[in-house]
């Protein structure tokens, strides 16, 4: 099952290279990162996707915590939340297909950030699945170029659950009854 | 901060709380760094001095003067490493080892990576070639953060001399608090010759630190009411115990309880293994009774352990009828390899002495008594008792024991099968009795780490057994016992003439061929003479107890060749993915009289 992790760190030399470190030798998979500015000066904001069971989800959260400049760890998964990811595709057009990309483009609400005699290119921001949807349709002109910054997450200001199951067996591995087991990997609390 | 706050709660492993110096001064990067060992109660250090640290070492000329630092000079930088970190388990403080960049740094490695497993607090200092040459590939330099970046617990680059003293404090703090662990600090030539200014009263400030975890009283009572009930019940101690100074709680709780102890290799002597409650060391080369008391419980308490593949075996097989209690400071080690049913998580300084109050006084003995049994059918199969005319291992460690358990001596082992052996046939009595590589298991950690422990304890006795591989990876430190002024490490080598535990495996699970494993010693007695040591070799049974006894009423160091018999093997042990009851017994014994001239088959 995919998981989706945030991870707040010290914005300082390294650090990126500390937790990909980590996650390489830990051996878990990783299936997109991404890191940016978080709202706070000085941390940094990473949105990971981690492939895995219960168990080395829950390893990949404990041992990030013990990096000295991860701040804070948070599973997302189980909560409702945004998100989101930005995608821009260099697609082959032609004089008769021009315009029903453009249609395409716009029934997604996507942008044509630039034309060429031969290419457009087309931007997307939305969930993974209408990303991947606009971008199945577009192959059939003839993909040229693609980029994807990978999911960017944030809670939604209602906090409540959607699903149980890992948690469950989340708070087993920990020792703990499952009703206290939210606490534990939900809040700030390193 | 919570880190801060809590700082003083094990204020018995912070050893002297230094005078904060509160008036900021001026002074070079180089005298920084001794200013801050200074104020963190350090005064030796083990290192080698090279191109891009000699500003530091320059520096260090006026603290030695002072009779502030003693820098003991080493003769390869992993043994650096090796001996800082034998001072750390022999004191419980920070061990401090310095070494220059590129090769320097590289060659503390296996040392960092053996002290970082073993959970050993060591801060290693290294130079770094000049910031404007950063990156360039000039001589000498490596990517030091970058290589010992898995192997440590945090490390530093330092590019601005005004960081270097916050930067100096908080890798003791890291290294000292919470699940100790080893923190490099890699310093830029410049930085050392740069001029900053140096304070050290401010506190540290790092939020992604949290190295003492609030401890949840309710989780203890669950787990108080679990032993309360068991009928079973086994401790599994682990070096958690040792590390965090509970050793005698644990024996007052098994005491009260009647609960039987099995110890993990570094938990080796925090229940004396006299006591009637002790059943010695479990897992891969664990007696046969440890183990089936770890297979036959119904609730296993392990405390600071972290179910390491030694100890488990076959994980899907490991104590499955038994519910499991896991005492851990280390919420990672929670759930890693086995799921407990209840987990203690925080500080056992704490949670042990929180336990205490709510363990009830309990005997089982129907429990104890087929645990006794077991003990008596392995008692009897015991190498020990064979009567043979030859030079056993086994016997030789035994002796070792009888000679010196009065004198409570650092038994420091290699790795190997002469470490099995020693664990074995030594009864440790106390806690840090014992200092082995056991993580890692890195061959030529004996005598460094028995230099290490003697420069820590140097009243005490202490005693590096080797094997004759492991000593020739690190024979080169005989030199730091003479310049040492003779420091009196007393080195018993257990020399079979192969790589004996490599060998083992090759004839039991490679049909006896024995590639790369026969290997050549020199003659051990005049390579201590050319290294002025006195030296004995002892061939055969009786001349073992005469060597002991002058070896320890020599007064320096002092070497014994033990000339083993060659193809002797450990046992009991548990074959790679077998469960840990699954052993591979001894053989029977057969008993022959005086020497026969038949081969004993062992």
């Amino acid at each position: 099952m995919k998981h989706t992790l945030v991870a707040w760190m010290r914005d300082m030399p390294g650090v990126l290279n500390r937790v990909s470190g980590l996650l390489r030798r830990r051996n878990f998979n990783i299936d997109s990162l991404q890191v940016g500015h978080s709202e706070q000066p000085g941390i940094s904001r990473m949105t990971f996707v981690v492939d895995g069971d219960e168990h080395m989800v829950d390893q990949v959260i404990k041992q990030l915590r013990k990096l000295i400049d991860v701040t804070r760890v948070d599973d997302i998964s189980e909560k409702l939340c945004v998100t989101r990811e930005l995608a821009l595709v260099r697609v082959r057009t032609t004089p008769e297909t021009r315009s029903e990309i453009i249609q395409i483009v716009d029934i997604y609400r996507a942008e044509v950030v630039d034309v060429a005699l031969d290419s457009m290119v087309v931007q997307i921001v939305g969930s993974e699945e209408r990303v991947d949807s606009l971008i199945g349709l577009l192959e059939n002109f003839g993909l040229m170029e693609m980029v994807r910054t990978g999911r960017v997450a944030m809670q939604r200001g209602s906090a409540e659950r959607r699903k149980r199951g890992s948690s469950v067996w989340r708070a087993h591995a920990n020792g703990l009854e499952a009703a206290t087991a939210k606490d534990l990997f939900s809040t700030s609390g390193v | 901060m919570q880190s801060s706050q809590n700082g003083h709660r094990n204020g018995h492993r912070n050893g002297s709380d230094p005078a904060w110096a509160t008036e900021p001064r001026q002074m070079k990067g180089s005298q920084m760094v001794w200013e801050a060992l200074v104020m963190e109660g350090v005064n030796l250090v083990f290192g080698h001095p090279g191109g891009a640290i000699l500003p530091t070492y320059d520096a260090l000329s006026s603290y030695e003067a002072e009779g502030k630092i003693h820098h003991v000079l080493v003769r390869h930088e992993q043994c650096a490493a090796h001996m800082a970190d034998g001072y750390a388990r022999a004191t419980g403080r920070v061990g401090v080892c310095i070494a220059t960049s590129g090769p320097g740094a590289t060659n503390l490695v296996t040392g960092l990576a053996t002290a970082q497993m073993d959970s050993i607090p060591m801060v290693a200092i290294t130079g770094q070639v000049p910031t404007n040459l950063l990156g360039t590939d000039a001589f000498q330099e490596s990517d030091v953060v970058g290589v010992t970046q898995p192997v440590v617990k945090h490390n530093y680059l330092v590019t601005d001399v005004n960081e270097l003293p916050m930067i100096m404090k908080e890798a003791f703090h890291i290294a000292r608090e919470g699940r100790p662990g080893v923190v490099l600090v890699d310093i830029c030539k410049d930085v050392q010759n740069a001029t900053g200014w140096f304070r050290y009263d401010l506190p540290v400030d790092l939020p992604g630190f949290e190295p003492w975890p609030e401890v949840d009283a309710t989780v203890i009572r669950r787990a108080a009411d679990l032993i309360n009930r068991a009928e079973r019940p086994l401790v599994l101690c682990g070096h958690g115990i040792q590390l965090s100074g509970m050793s005698k709680e644990l024996l007052e709780m098994v005491e009260r309880a009647e609960i039987p102890v099995v110890t993990t290799l570094l938990g080796t002597g925090n229940v004396p293994e006299s006591h009637p409650l002790s059943l010695g060391m479990g897992g891969m080369h664990g007696e046969a009774f440890a183990n089936r008391a770890i297979q036959g419980c119904d609730v296993l308490i392990a405390m600071g352990m972290r179910f390491d593949d030694r100890i488990t075996g076959r994980l899907d097989k490991f104590a499955k009828q038994s519910k499991i209690i896991h005492f851990e400071l280390d919420r990672a080690e929670v759930g890693k390899n086995v799921v407990p049913d209840v987990a203690v998580i925080g500080n056992l300084a704490e949670t042990l002495p929180a336990l205490l109050p709510h363990i009830s006084a309990r005997r089982h003995q129907v429990w104890l008594q087929e645990l006794n049994e077991w003990r008596g059918e392995t008692t009897q199969i015991d190498i020990i008792n064979y009567e043979v005319d030859e030079l056993i291992p086994p016997f030789v460690i035994r002796q070792l024991w009888h000679c010196t358990k009065d004198a409570r001596p650092i038994v420091v082992t290699d790795v190997g099968q002469h470490q099995m052996w020693e664990c074995q046939y030594y009864t440790h009595d106390h806690a840090g009795q014992l200092l082995t590589s056991g993580g890692l298991g890195t061959m030529g950690f004996a005598l460094p780490a028995a230099i290490g422990a003697q420069m820590a304890c140097p009243g005490r006795l202490v005693w590096a057994v080797v094997g004759d591989g492991g000593f020739q990876m690190t024979l080169q430190e005989l030199a730091v016992l003479k310049q040492e002024r003779d420091l009196p490490v007393k080195i018993a080598i257990i020399n079979n003439g192969f790589l004996g535990m490599v060998r083992q495996w090759q004839q039991m699970f490679y049909d006896k061929r024995y590639t790369g494993t026969p290997i050549l010693s020199p003659d051990y007695v005049k390579l201590a003479d050319a290294y002025d040591i006195p030296a004995l070799a002892v061939r055969h049974p009786s001349e073992v107890g005469p060597a002991l006894e002058k070896a320890i009423n020599t007064p320096g160091p002092f070497l014994i060749d033990f000339r083993v018999k060659e193809e002797v093997n450990v046992y009991p042990m548990v074959a790679p993915g077998a469960a840990v009851d699954e052993l591979i017994r001894r053989p029977k014994p057969t008993v022959v009289q005086g020497y026969s001239g038949v081969e004993p088959s062992w």
